[in-house]
């Protein structure tokens, strides 16, 4: 039940938000949903028998799909970084106007809906429907609220990942036919043994989806453009959360339903996220646009996750799941980061910046840390995850490692390249009437910097909530 | 068969009503009573009683499949009286004789829906046809409607012709008019079925305009009046498929072998040629034209698989494309520029009606939530459980991504690009009912079992 609330409550509140016309009543209703939402996934917590956390009900009897949400302990992982992320974006994004604000706060919430709904779905069908729900909001939000080349940008993000999901589609259907159970039910189709043919033809059917969505090399080619151009809070989400989607997605429904292909496929996979590590972190280091800048730092990070997944090795499984959910909360720490800049100063070209840190010193402790933690300093979240998954993919191949391993060293270059020239340096006539953060912007900065340290520090809850998925997963490959 | 016997009737009704009511704008009325009358009757059809239950010594064969189709039939019709009703007095004088040819249409419709004999379908593909004919010229002073007519004509009877030498070759091999034929037990197509089955789907084909046969369609549907383009481009277009699907599953489905292959190419002309050239258009309503022929594609995969998912699908399909195609064509009568351009800021002026057309086009494109997300579904795991090819699939997907670029050029130019899109008496009636349509494509994308699909073994 609890699970289903997870999805209602957005969707609920989402759909009100729209007749709410009031720009301050809408905000603060849009927050209050969020953390209820938080609150629902805190709660979940503590639950593990199935009556409160699975959900099932009749939908389509004659195409073999059900209604059926449940959580798991990478889905619980996944929801409660979807529940802090959203009041996290609405807090921070408090002071930028939106025109026509019920709108835009309507459809936030409907992509958190979009989003929980793909985290929970234990049906394929169910899963697809979700997984197309979430994109068509950030598609209004970002063609609506974007940047100057917003429409065409987006509109190439959406016709992309539709062209993925459709191939999908099909795929979902072939499995349906080849599924002596017919049906879509998440346990029945684990149940199915598929020979290797049909193995290799639907994990790239499948892939080609996950892959554009998360992205990774050579599918990533919307990301950049996509990021730049929305408004900063749909970034968030995009980079934060809906990245992740193509990562969970991997990890429940393509390794584990086939496992053949994905253990020949292996190399293949970890070689494109490989290279796109090492690519996205040169693009990145030539960057002078701030988003530009952490969108391919994105891809790097992404790029590892997945080699990671693909090496299949257990204390990489287990650092992906860590790093899926710190690399969320680092990554929305720097859009905050990049939207306080942009809302004062109205640019977010390194080069028109500088030496903001005499003039917000608060702003520029805060960015140092969620900057460090983006390239895995010891003591930050980011090392636990990095470690780990250096750890299994060294276990699978040495030379990936060497390769993937050169990327630290750009990203240690383009970060600090980054803090340099925005932080330190002189003042110049831009920001030399710079002022210090405001209170809710600090304080939702220092929750994201307390998480930070207290992930670096103890990431022991993460890993043993996603435990029991990381041995299953792991098992897949033996 | 109550619906064959009321439409006639009624659309005599029509055209003797314009002779004693002076009042033009009283025909809608006359003609929503009629259309109650007809639903009525085909409710009572559906529970069996009818003002005869004989089936015309075989000559009909009244089954769900075919009542059901005739109720969605109605329903459109009746949202399309409803939505763009009052326009057709803009066309011309003559609305209760548009009325009456509508009703005689929708004679054809029930016909088709039902028939069981070769002479059936002909008789039904004409009666849609003749009146359809008159109502695409019924802009007398407008040159481009006078060409859509001839152009319409000439090419429907050629079509015609050919499906009557069609039929005449199978009477020829088999010596009966009945539409089931007994599986072929010989290892070749006999010559004179194998002929006659290639003429009928070419005339089918043309009829529903799939491509190679499509040429006269954005002709006709631009030329046609923008209200009768409505109705030509949903209900007599979903009732050419089920007039298809219905031949070739009962006549030609144990022969599937000799001609999947012929129509999985007609499949993928359709689906390319469509959507590709809907990409070019600058005109929404040349746009809808060519969409309708993409659309025909996907619906094309129920002739292609033949089996019970098939029909349940089309249904679907049938009922998802009219309720949009309706909507959307509603939206654009009302519009004083037919470009893209000319919905843009559509969003600030009307933001109800923007929302809805956005629903319609999301509903055309097949993104989930909406029915026409289930019915592509359906058309593609129909195909799938029949055994099909994969490349097939891969384009029939392509395209729907193809698809999605120009349906969304309308939801961009209305939300996103600025301008002065105006529309003309948006009255709150009209709001309403464009919200009702929008709520059952919803609707049926949920819940499609109880609203429509069960309706299917219950009868």
């Amino acid at each position: 039940m609890l699970a289903l609330l997870l999805i209602l409550i957005p969707l609920v509140t989402g759909v009100a938000a729209f007749f709410i016309k009031n720009e301050k009543v809408v905000k603060s209703w849009a927050l209050l949903s969020a953390v209820v939402a938080l609150g629902i996934s805190l709660a979940t917590l503590y639950y593990t028998d199935t009556t409160h956390l699975t959900f099932t009900k009749e939908w389509l009897p004659d195409l073999g799909s059900s209604f059926s949400v449940g959580l798991d302990g990478m889905g619980k992982m996944l929801t409660l970084l979807t529940a802090i992320a959203f009041p996290i974006i609405f807090i921070s994004t408090k002071h930028s106007t939106y025109k026509d604000a019920n709108q835009f706060y309507g459809l936030m919430l409907l992509s958190q809906a979009g989003l929980m709904g793909v985290f929970l779905s234990t049906d394929l069908l169910l899963f697809y429907f979700f997984w197309e729900l979430a994109l068509v909001p950030a598609y209004f939000l970002c063609s609506k609220w974007g940047g100057e080349k917003r429409i065409s940008v987006t509109f190439k993000f959406f016709i992309y990942t539709f062209l993925g999901s459709l191939i999908m589609l099909i795929g979902i259907l072939y499995l349906y036919i080849l599924n002596p159970e017919k049906s879509f039910a998440l346990q029945s189709i684990y149940k199915m043994t598929l020979n290797n043919r049909a193995q290799d033809i639907l994990f790239w059917m499948f892939f080609l989806a996950f892959a554009i969505k998360m992205p990774i090399f050579p599918f990533h080619t919307w990301q950049p453009d996509t990021y730049e151009q929305s408004p900063t809070a749909t970034t968030m989400v995009l980079s934060g959360i809906m990245v992740k989607m193509g990562l969970f997605a991997v990890v429940r429904w393509l390794l584990p339903v086939f496992p053949h292909a994905a253990r020949g496929f292996d190399n293949i996979i970890i070689g494109l996220s490989v290279t796109g590590m090492i690519y996205a972190s040169c693009i990145a280091i030539v960057q002078d646009d701030l988003k530009r800048l952490v969108a391919y730092s994105s891809i790097a990070h992404i790029g590892l996750m997945s080699a990671a997944l693909f090496a299949g090795k257990a204390n990489g499984v287990q650092g992906v799941m860590v790093q899926m959910f710190n690399h969320g909360i680092n990554i929305i720490g720097l859009w905050i980061v990049i939207e306080l800049t942009e809302r004062q100063f109205g640019t977010r070209k390194m080069s028109e910046l500088g030496g903001l840190a005499q003039k917000a010193p608060a702003l520029a402790i805060l960015l140092v840390i969620v900057a460090l933690a983006n390239v895995a300093l010891p003591l930050t979240n980011g090392f636990v995850g990095e470690f780990l998954m250096f750890t299994g993919l060294y276990q699978f191949n040495v030379w990936y490692t060497v390769v993937a391993g050169l990327s630290i060293i750009l990203a240690a270059i383009y970060t600090l390249n980054m803090i340099q020239k925005v932080f330190y340096g002189n003042t110049n006539a831009l920001t030399e009437q710079a002022v210090d953060i405001r209170l809710n912007e600090k304080l939702v900065l220092s929750v994201l910097v307390i998480l930070i340290f207290a992930m670096g520090v103890y990431p022991k809850p993460i890993i043993e909530l996603t435990q029991a998925s990381v041995n299953s997963l792991v098992s897949v490959f033996k | 068969m109550n619906v064959i016997v009321l439409s006639a009737v009624w659309g005599v009704v029509m055209m003797f009503s314009g002779l004693f009511i002076a009042d033009k704008s009283k025909a809608k009325v006359v003609a929503a009573i009629g259309l109650i009358v007809l639903l009525v009757g085909n409710y009572f059809d559906l529970h069996h009683q009818s003002f005869t239950l004989s089936d015309f010594n075989g000559l009909l064969h009244v089954d769900s499949f075919g009542l059901i189709f005739t109720s969605i039939a109605l329903v459109s019709t009746l949202l399309y009286l409803l939505l763009t009703g009052s326009e057709m007095e803009k066309v011309g004088n003559h609305i209760f004789e548009y009325w009456a040819l509508i009703f005689f249409v929708l004679c054809g419709v029930a016909l088709v829906a039902v028939y069981n004999n070769f002479l059936m379908l002909f008789l039904g593909i004409e009666i849609i046809s003749i009146p359809l004919y008159i109502l695409t010229g019924a802009d007398k002073r407008n040159l481009k409607s006078n060409e859509g007519s001839l152009k319409y004509f000439l090419m429907g009877s050629f079509s015609t012709g050919i499906m009557l030498m069609g039929i005449a070759f199978i009477y020829g091999a088999r010596g009966t008019f009945a539409l089931e034929m007994p599986p072929i037990t010989t290892t070749h197509l006999p010559v004179m079925i194998a002929i006659g089955l290639t003429f009928l789907a070419i005339a089918l084909s043309f009829k529903v305009s799939a491509a190679p046969f499509h040429f006269w369609t954005p002709d006709v549907y631009d030329g046609a009046p923008t209200v009768f383009t409505s109705f030509m481009a949903t209900v007599v277009k979903a009732a050419g498929f089920i007039a298809f699907v219905r031949l070739f599953e009962v006549s030609f489905g144990g022969m599937t072998d000799y001609w999947q292959f012929t129509i999985a190419l007609i499949i993928v002309t359709t689906l390319v040629v469509g959507n590709i050239t809907a990409v070019f258009q600058q005109s929404i309503k040349r746009m809808l034209a060519y969409s309708s022929i993409a659309q025909a594609g996907f619906m094309l995969f129920a002739v292609y698989a033949v089996n019970a998912l098939a029909k349940e699908g089309i249904l679907l399909y049938a009922a998802a494309y009219c309720l949009a195609t309706i909507g959307i064509f509603a939206v654009l009568v009302k519009m004083k520029d037919y470009t893209f351009e000319g919905f843009n800021g559509l969003a600030k002026q009307q933001p109800l009606v923007a929302f809805l057309t956005t629903i319609f086009l999301l509903s055309l494109a097949g993104i989930p939530l909406t029915a026409g997300f289930l019915a592509k579904y359906y058309m593609v795991a129909s195909a799938m459980k029949s055994g099909t090819y994969i490349w097939l699939l891969l384009i029939a997907m392509l395209s729907a991504a193809v698809s999605v670029y120009y349906y969304f050029r309308v939801i961009q130019a209305m939300y996103f690009k600025q301008g002065d899109a105006a529309a003309s008496d948006i009255t709150p009636t009209f709001k309403v009912v464009l919200a009702i349509t929008a709520g059952l494509i919803i609707l049926l994308g949920i819940f499609p079992n109880s609203l429509l699909l069960d309706w299917f073994h219950l009868f």
